[in-house]
């Protein structure tokens, strides 16, 4: 009977709230429907490493633990196999028949530079600072690469926020774009001159992407390079089945092992600080000037253009794929049920997800070049 | 609050956003001329 019972007197009241941190994951999961791909895993890998013996050290814990130093810590194997999944899933024709939709992907990711200063003058060395910014990235995977480089000790809280704004881009960003524009500037329609785009121009895109990419920013080569490279397999047209797999098969299991490893970093001890709810803070605080950053710039090119353009396309800039196009076309739908902003909204939206990218790699390097890494 | 941290950061948060304008320029000009050269291909 003392067997059966022995644990119990290792039950910490940090544990009790690291299980009821995991219950809220799980709830938000199933009940609100907010990525249950990865807040289900995470939270119940949140209970998994607060139980008492995994405490310990036995067995789960280290099995996690293998898990994260094979699949994050080592070579982020299992952010960079998921975007190669990502990749395959994207269609760029959007962005191809109008390149210049990419200058709203760049200006979105305003939020992870202005929260780099607001994190750093709150007191995070850079590398955590940075690490924390790129929660701005609204990209998992980036967000992954970019802690685990500069060897970030809040991984946890990063990941959790990072994914947790992602499932809350319906909510974060509509009182943002509506604070930024007028309802005149939420009516603009903006014509969609479909173009077609060639066969060769869609195989050449990632090719040509992950070479400018690798040049400047050779930091983000592995993330832009296999993002880039699940594209590849989608558009040559010879590898259908295989294109398939890396959407479906490899991306869920990708995801199934992503979020439960993530949540060996939520142990009780590292992650009930008062620098996590800083660090979730601070996340809103990118996906803020995100969108904030995406709608500025918008405005600004709408003084200098005679085609006048909707700046609330300039929010879906941000990476977070296709909340955040879906949240500027129902907006503009609200305003005006003929307003469609869908192609100009998703061709923003996978700009941000190669922007966020380049964002991740330029910052690896110069924080790398800073530090001396 | 630590601004010397901040002062460090600066530099990083200048010359990082403006890159991303830089790099996305040249993909936009790149495109472009794909676009141009490939049509129809």
């Amino acid at each position: 009977m003392e067997v059966l019972i022995q644990n119990f007197a290792y039950i910490t009241w940090q544990m009790v709230v690291m299980w009821a941190i995991g219950g809220v994951l799980i709830y938000l999961a199933i009940v609100k429907q907010m990525e249950p791909t990865l807040l289900l895993p995470m939270g119940f890998g949140a209970i998994l490493v607060n139980l008492p013996v995994a405490v310990e050290g036995t067995g789960v814990q280290h099995v996690l633990e293998t898990l994260f130093s094979i699949g994050i810590e080592g070579a982020e194997l299992f952010p960079l196999m998921l975007f190669i999944g990502i990749g395959a899933m994207i269609d760029f024709q959007p962005l191809l028949t109008n390149p210049k939709l990419m200058i709203f992907g760049a200006a979105a990711q305003f939020g992870i530079f202005f929260t780099l200063a607001a994190a750093s003058l709150l007191g995070f060395e850079i590398q955590d600072a940075a690490s924390i910014a790129i929660i701005g990235a609204a990209d998992g995977p980036t967000s992954i690469f970019v802690a685990t480089e500069l060897g970030s000790k809040y991984l946890g809280a990063i990941m959790v926020a990072a994914y947790s704004y992602m499932a809350l881009v319906p909510l974060v960003q509509p009182p943002i774009i509506k604070l930024c524009t007028t309802k005149e500037e939420r009516k603009i329609k903006m014509q969609y001159k479909g173009k077609p785009v060639s066969k060769l121009t869609k195989i050449l895109f990632p090719i040509v992407v992950t070479v400018i990419v690798g040049l400047v920013a050779p930091d983000a080569v592995a993330l832009i390079g296999f993002l880039m490279f699940g594209n590849l397999i989608r558009e040559c047209g010879v590898m259908n089945s295989i294109s398939e797999t890396a959407q479906n098969a490899l991306a869920n299991l990708i995801t199934i092992f992503l979020g439960i490893t993530i949540a060996s970093q939520m142990k009780a001890a590292e992650f009930l600080q008062v620098d996590t709810l800083i660090i979730i803070g601070l996340g809103l605080v990118a996906f803020v000037f995100d969108t904030f950053g995406g709608i500025m710039v918008a405005k600004i090119m709408n003084l200098f253009s005679k085609e006048k353009i909707n700046p609330m396309i300039g929010a879906a800039g941000i990476s977070a794929f296709p909340m955040s196009a879906r949240v500027v076309h129902k907006m503009g739908l609200e305003e005006d049920n003929s307003n469609f902003l869908l192609m100009h909204s998703i061709g923003v939206n996978v700009s941000g997800q190669i922007a966020s990218v380049i964002a991740g790699g330029l910052i690896l390097a110069l924080v790398k070049a800073m530090i001396g890494g | 609050m630590r601004f010397d941290l901040l002062m460090e950061a600066l530099p990083v948060m200048g010359t990082g956003y403006l890159g991303i304008f830089v790099v996305t320029g040249v993909i936009i000009g790149v495109v472009t001329l794909l676009n141009k050269f490939t049509s129809g291909k």
